[in-house]
């Protein structure tokens, strides 16, 4: 089943899902692997799973570490790659990759999107690369029925929106705030506004992302979007209080 | 160019969907700009008259004797107001931001001198004003940290990465993402997304603009070659520029080529062979990284070359041809460095001085009827603190030495 599809089923059994993010490698694959455990047993439904880049040009401070952190570990796109098919093998969630385009480039576009498609990866999110950069990666994904998850921001106007979503696949990844990842995001009226823009201009499923780190953020999106991206928040608790602390964060968001 | 941005196959623009507006807007009024003859007026009045435009190209006749070959030329950057060929960039971009309506400019700097070239014109067209600069480099170039705090600068220490240029660009990034209502990032090299590449580099062409009129005035022809030093590369494409269509004058450029190539501990991308394509910070060029497409450490006593990227310009002239690339280590620079400042009185900057290495190597192979160029991008005085330990200068240690005691004590 399309990843789209999957969702919108998922979807109307649900108010609204719950998609989490990680950094592969932070603070360590096994720590990774007990978190993405207590995340699927709370009842999250995607997971986004970040390759590490030393240059994490849209991410915050929390995560910038993190990226930073996993490589000097010795974190490579290779060990990425075996914990990703590892853990799309044990769940039945769809996991993403989210990483930025040099990591794609270099490994071979072709090869990379190959070889996500062969361990059960469902989708790419990529915040450096707009559709005009992406022809090739774009392509492949069609060829490799992998989802090309495009973003929407704030600033995006409907036009852009409509460009976008002609390139998305899977859902929409709607930029909650303008800026980085990991502060917290006002939900006022010029956020509704927006929300309804996005609405407007596709049919897919929509992501809200960026700042959303509790049970109050994720009932204010309930109703208004399909799915709640928690980033940073799940990060910095498990470097707090260690991975034993996501499962109940996880449960106490809806 | 193939399609809008790139030059042959490097360049475009990787940036995050929140600067799609901002990028569509910033290219609107540079196009405008450009096709504005009043524009490129104004601009080149404002520099004549602030900043010592048209800046001299001396003739080095000590050095030259000293190399019993070509004529030395050196196109003379370093006189600029704030001593650099920074300042053409920001003045260009400053009078693009009054035409944007926008009230802060913030910027990356390595070295320094793109910092206090922005503070500094900030200062004059009256913007707020914050830069982004390494850790390692605020420790590096202290007395630039010092001048930026004085034009009412905010300076921000970077701590993530390796805390160098690298890291200060993506921090610029990230806050312009935030506040780019209010806010232009004033781009200091001829890198990143489209269109700074091609957009500083129309701002130094002014050096090459200048440069060819003047040694066809004083010499009489054109030179036989150019060196100009290359970080990101705004210096050599802005002096290059003035001689890109007259094949018979040898483009060289010469980037970092630190404790040496085979040490790993280096900057050049396009003289070694340790670079790779690849993106990153907005566009495609040669990026020192390794296999997984992680970007390395780099190393140069010069702080405004350790860069792991180039202009896409250049790599695209590198790739035609067009552009010999060489590297000048951090030993090298030192005693070019030292030589100049003997033979001639003139201090360049450690990065300038990368240029003077291979020129020096290579005069001696031409007549005294033909002429080289060096592009003398910046003074040497902002690297008193560098320059002083390098030489191991016993007095300047001793200065030190003291002034620290005098802080301590009171």
């Amino acid at each position: 089943m399309q990843l789209a599809e999957q969702l919108r089923e998922a979807r109307s059994k649900k108010d609204i899902l719950l998609m989490t993010h990680l950094v592969l490698g932070y603070p360590s694959f096994a720590a990774n692997r007990e978190v993405i455990h207590q995340m699927v047993e709370n009842g999250v439904d995607v997971i986004e799973l970040q390759i590490p880049f030393s240059e994490p040009m849209a991410d915050g401070p929390m995560i910038i570490k993190a990226n930073q952190e996993a490589i000097a570990s010795g974190t490579t796109v290779a060990d990425c790659l075996a914990f990703a098919a590892e853990m799309a093998a044990q769940h039945k969630i769809p996991f993403l990759f989210m990483t930025y385009y040099n990591i794609l480039f270099k490994y071979g576009v072709r090869e990379f999107l190959h070889k996500a498609k062969e361990i059960g990866i469902r989708g790419f999110i990529i915040p450096d690369l707009p559709p005009e950069e992406g022809e090739e990666y774009l392509r492949l994904a069609k060829e490799f029925d992998l989802a090309a998850i495009q973003i929407f921001a704030p600033t995006s106007t409907e036009e852009r929106m409509r460009t976008l979503a002609g390139h998305g696949d899977g859902f929409i990844y709607c930029v909650a705030r303008r800026g980085v990842t990991g502060s917290k995001t006002e939900f006022d009226a010029s956020f509704d506004d927006y929300l309804a823009r996005c609405r407007k201009a596709t049919d897919l499923p929509l992501a809200v992302g960026f700042g959303i780190s509790s049970r109050e953020d994720v009932q204010i999106l309930t109703g208004k979007a399909d799915l709640a991206v928690i980033g940073t928040a799940t990060i910095r608790l498990v470097e707090e209080k260690g991975a034993a602390a996501v499962g109940p964060f996880i449960a106490g968001l809806r | 160019m193939n399609k809008p941005g790139y030059f042959g196959q490097w360049g475009g623009a990787y940036i995050p969907e929140v600067l799609y507006e901002t990028f569509r807007e910033l290219r609107e009024v540079y196009a405008k700009a450009k096709a504005d003859p009043a524009f490129w007026q104004e601009y080149v009045a404002l520099m004549s008259s602030y900043s010592c435009r048209p800046t001299p190209l001396t003739h080095a006749d000590n050095l030259s004797r000293h190399f019993g070959g070509a004529q030395i030329f050196i196109k003379r950057e370093d006189l600029n107001h704030t001593g650099a060929h920074k300042a053409n960039n920001v003045m260009g971009q400053g009078l693009l931001v009054k035409r944007m309506g926008k009230t802060r400019v913030i910027a990356e700097t390595g070295a320094g001198q793109h910092g206090v070239a922005c503070a500094t014109m900030a200062a004059k067209f009256g913007f707020a004003c914050t830069i982004y600069m390494g850790e390692e480099d605020v420790h590096r170039q202290r007395p630039n940290v010092f001048w930026m705090e004085k034009l009412g600068a905010t300076v921000v220490p970077v701590t993530t990465g390796s805390r160098t240029l690298k890291d200060a660009i993506n921090e610029a990034f990230r806050d312009w993402v935030s506040n780019m209502d209010t806010t232009h990032y004033v781009m200091g090299t001829v890198c990143g997304p489209h269109p700074f590449p091609e957009m500083v580099a129309w701002f130094q062409s002014i050096i090459g603009i200048e440069a060819r009129k003047q040694i066809i005035a004083s010499h009489g022809k054109l030179p036989a070659r150019i060196y100009a030093c290359v970080g990101g590369g705004s210096n050599a494409m802005g002096i290059f520029q003035g001689f890109l269509a007259d094949s018979e004058v040898e483009l060289i450029g010469v980037e970092a080529g630190g404790k040496g190539i085979d040490t790993g501990q280096h900057a050049a991308r396009l003289a070694s062979q340790d670079a790779s394509p690849g993106v990153a910070q907005g566009y495609k060029t040669m990026f020192l990284q390794d296999s997984d497409g992680q970007m390395l450490d780099t190393h140069s006593v010069a702080a405004g070359l350790d860069y792991i990227g180039v202009s896409p310009l250049l790599t695209d002239l590198w790739e035609k041809g067009r552009v010999r690339f060489t590297a000048a280590t951090d030993q090298e620079v030192m005693a070019a460095l030292d030589l100049t400042i003997k033979k001639e009185g003139i201090i360049p900057a450690l990065e300038s001085s990368h240029a003077f290495v291979q020129a020096f190597k290579e005069a001696g192979e031409l007549s005294s009827d033909q002429a080289i160029i060096i592009n003398q991008s910046g003074r040497g005085d902002k690297d008193i603190f560098t320059i002083a330990h390098a030489f191991d200068d016993p007095s300047w240690k001793e200065f030190i030495r003291k002034k620290g005691e005098e802080y301590a004590t009171r």
